[in-house]
């Protein structure tokens, strides 16, 4: 029914000559519907009431919100800033770190073979395990150490450090895509004009690189907005740790709504700005290719 | 054949000057079992054009590839100005930046305007401000008919415009020897006489060239020499005069006959 709306309204507007804004209307209009059905059909549905009640429930979900710790949990529109500070720290370290992986298991030098090595085996590993299982020895194992500095962090410091080893070795991968999609040739006409490999790598490749790496590389980003939920499991209260202690307090999982709600206002922008550039990227493709 | 002092006016040049510019000495290269090269001798003195012709798969572009260090030679030698620039201890960088490559699919940094494109390299390898080389860059471009295009990217340019590009950013770091790999095989037709020109221009203002061409007509106009090259070999090397009219080697005759029966000559 939505389907043949807009296609209706096209033909009607070509009719009538009306133009864009009967078929603005016409698509809001079944918008509209369609999402009034949805909810009637939520409403009447068998045990509504319960799902309602232990989902969606207005109070407890501002309860969730707002936290209290003297009753046992905390504020989870507090805790998403804690995701978020993991997010960003954990981000700018993988974007450099990854780099620093790709640049060498795509470099020629013999004399940088045994890092070659080192990088392939640390992708292929880091890749290959559970990135729960990363934050749960790196989280409980790095403080049975014993050692002065590397022994007496915090949980989110050992989540992030799991998330960082983790992510590098997907982003550096993502990266190395990028360097190969970029031609030989625009290696050979670099080094012939007297560029070493590095400056050619610089100036030459990686700016081509990355260009077309974007939009893979956001979509990594979405992905470690969410699993910052992961890190948790150490006891730190992020999000998804505070709307746990709320439901397991109070026996109500609005909670979860909550941070999944504040989870979907982090990631779903992003995934807007990526669909952004991609659109973007193709429209200056074309743009070129018709001159 | 010694080695060389780079005074010594050894040659049989027409246009040379004396001072030997290029020599390759016995250079052979393969391919995993495909010997491209099978021992190459030849030498470029100052302010000569050497046009190397012959099929495709014949060498031609390999040569050059070699001589600019972008393949590693297996067996002989290649001197600049009277040094090896072949071998262990050479630094292929410095080496580089005095022999400059236009390669046949343009290969411009499609990142950068054509500006930047031109003055990379000499603000990057030569150490040039980057005032002093948009000046450079400025001042190559008018030449060349290009200056409107300086800040445009590559993509909005013509075949013929981005390769005479290319040519300008090859001329920015003022190499002693250019090496031109079939620039006009990728043009339309309509485009091959503006890059032509361009060459024409250079070769008056007495650059070294090694060129790699199709273009019998214009090898015949601008060589001082041309090399007919069969299985990774030359064959036979000769003013142009000579060669195109005479051919000694009977492969050579064979190449030419089809070049005249397919109306290129």
């Amino acid at each position: 029914m939505a389907d043949g709306l807009p296609d209706l309204s096209a033909r009607r507007s070509r009719l009538l000559g009306t133009g864009e804004r009967r078929g603005l209307a016409v698509s809001s209009a079944s918008t509209v519907i369609v999402l009034a059905a949805l909810v009637l059909l939520f409403l009447l549905a068998p045990g509504s009431r319960a799902v309602r009640h232990t989902f969606f429930n207005p109070a407890d979900m501002w309860r969730a919100f707002v936290g209290d710790p003297a009753k046992g949990y905390y504020s989870v529109g507090e805790a998403i800033w804690l995701n978020i500070r993991m997010f960003v720290v954990a981000e700018i370290l993988i974007l450099i770190l990854a780099l620093v992986v790709a640049v060498v298991r795509q470099s020629t030098g013999p004399a940088l073979l045994p890092l070659r090595v080192v990088s392939t085996v640390y992708v292929d590993v880091c890749r290959g395990v559970p990135l729960i299982l990363l934050i749960f020895a790196i989280g409980f194992g790095a403080p049975a150490l014993s050692l002065r500095f590397i022994s007496s962090q915090s949980a989110a410091v050992y989540g992030v450090a799991a998330l960082v080893i983790s992510y590098s070795a997907y982003v550096s991968e993502v990266y190395r895509a990028g360097i190969n999609s970029v031609h030989r040739s625009q290696v050979a006409a670099a080094r012939s004009l007297g560029l070493t490999e590095g400056a050619a790598m610089r100036h030459v490749i990686l700016p081509q690189a990355v260009r077309t790496i974007i939009p893979p590389l956001l979509n990594d980003f979405i992905s470690l907005q969410k699993d910052t939920a992961l890190v948790g499991v150490l006891g730190s209260i992020e999000a998804n740790k505070a709307a746990e202690l709320f439901s397991d307090t109070t026996f109500n999982y609005s909670s979860y709504v909550v941070a999944a709600i504040l989870f979907l206002l982090l990631t779903i922008p992003l995934a807007r700005f990526t669909d952004h550039l991609i659109a973007r990227d193709r429209a200056r493709r074309l743009a070129g290719a018709g001159q | 054949m010694g080695r060389t002092d780079p005074a010594d006016s050894s040659g049989e040049t027409l246009r040379g000057s004396g001072a030997q510019a290029l020599r390759v000495e016995g250079v052979r290269k393969a391919f995993g079992t495909n010997e491209v090269l099978r021992g190459i001798d030849l030498s470029v003195a100052s302010h000569e054009v050497i046009c190397l012709i012959g099929a495709s798969g014949s060498g031609k572009s390999t040569l050059l590839r070699c001589v600019n260090l972008l393949e590693r030679i297996d067996a002989g030698a290649i001197y600049l100005d009277g040094r090896p620039i072949t071998g262990p201890g050479v630094n292929e960088n410095l080496v580089r930046r005095q022999i400059g490559i236009v390669f046949q699919s343009f290969n411009l940094f499609p990142h950068m305007t054509v500006e930047r494109n031109v003055t990379l390299a000499p603000v990057k390898v030569l150490g040039l401000s980057r005032a002093e080389a948009a000046a450079q860059a400025a001042v190559l471009l008018d030449r060349f008919g290009l200056a409107e295009k300086r800040a445009d990217y590559p993509d909005r340019l013509s075949g013929g415009q981005q390769q005479r590009v290319a040519i300008v950013r090859a001329l920015a770091m003022r190499p002693r020897l250019m090496l031109l790999d079939e620039v006009t095989s990728a043009l339309d037709p309509e485009l091959v006489s503006e890059v032509l020109d361009v060459i024409r221009e250079l070769a008056e203002g007495g650059m070294t060239m090694l060129i790699a061409t199709h273009e019998m007509g214009f090898a015949r106009d601008i060589a001082s020499r041309v090399c007919f090259l069969a299985d990774g070999q030359i064959i036979e090397q000769a003013p142009p005069a000579q060669l195109f009219s005479q051919p000694a080697d009977e492969r050579t005759q064979r190449f030419l006959r089809r070049i005249v029966d397919a109306g290129r000559l």
